[in-house]
């Protein structure tokens, strides 16, 4: 048997095992899921925001004189 | 404006109208790689959120559809890299009862584990040739490679999983 042959055997074994998918229709409307998906990005906080949050915070706690001049430039 | 003018100055419904346009052709093409209906939906909504998010880059006089499903083949080839086979032997389109009875179970359980081992790149490739039957230049073009590079890796595929199966020849050829 030479390679042709071969190949075309390897390849109806394959469409055996894993026959070519029929059903590809969508079953329902994604455009839904897909505004959830753009409201989670738009709502998603970068990390380096909560570092300046979190930096904030300790300094607050380890320097609490600076808190009217915080709420002043606020 | 155009729709697709629209789209890439950010136009939320010129990309819900693209959406609803192609989300059904970009999702047949995503589950006929990935073979599970479940990931194929989250899959192309994941594709549709690159294509937001790359609208800046999208060439509004182009071609809309090639460039969506260039983006589905991506995601759905970063799905196969992150899936690893072990999890994935559940097939939402199993064989038909009405198979050639000369392939047993075994033998097709052997042919799916040894599929599902290759590379993922080999895997898609081999997927949209072998088993879809799709056209070389339809694979490249949603690739992003020459169909010279397509019949190189269907060529490497073949070889891959020959060397799995080699030992299941002598099996099949008695039945």
């Amino acid at each position: 048997m030479n390679n042709h042959e071969n190949d075309k055997e390897l390849q109806a074994l394959l469409k055996q095992a894993l026959p070519p998918v029929q059903d590809t229709e969508l079953q329902r409307d994604l455009w839904p899921q897909m505004l959830r998906r753009l409201d989670e990005r738009q709502l998603h906080v970068p990390w380096f925001d909560w570092v300046l949050a979190a930096a904030t915070a300790v300094a607050l706690v380890i320097f609490p004189g600076a808190i009217p001049a915080l709420l002043y430039h606020l | 404006m155009e729709l697709l003018e629209r789209f890439a100055a950010g136009d939320l419904d010129a990309f819900e109208a693209l959406f609803r346009q192609h989300q059904r052709e970009v999702y047949g093409w995503i589950v006929r790689i990935v073979r599970d209906s479940g990931a194929a939906e989250d899959l192309t909504v994941e594709t549709f959120w690159r294509i937001y998010r790359a609208r800046d880059r999208f060439d509004a006089t182009g071609n809309f559809r090639a460039w969506a499903r260039r983006i589905a083949t991506n995601a759905a080839l970063d799905h196969l890299k992150r899936v690893r086979p072990e999890t994935e032997l559940v097939d939402d389109f199993p064989s038909p009862p009405g198979g050639d009875p000369a392939i047993g179970s075994e033998l097709r359980r052997h042919i799916t584990r040894a599929f599902l081992e290759l590379p993922a790149k080999y895997r898609l490739v081999a997927t949209l040739a072998l088993i879809e039957e799709e056209p070389y230049n339809e694979i490249a073009e949603a690739v992003g490679i020459s169909v010279a590079l397509v019949k190189v890796r269907i060529f490497r595929a073949v070889r891959m999983l020959r060397k799995k199966l080699n030992f299941l020849r002598a099996e099949v050829k008695a039945k």
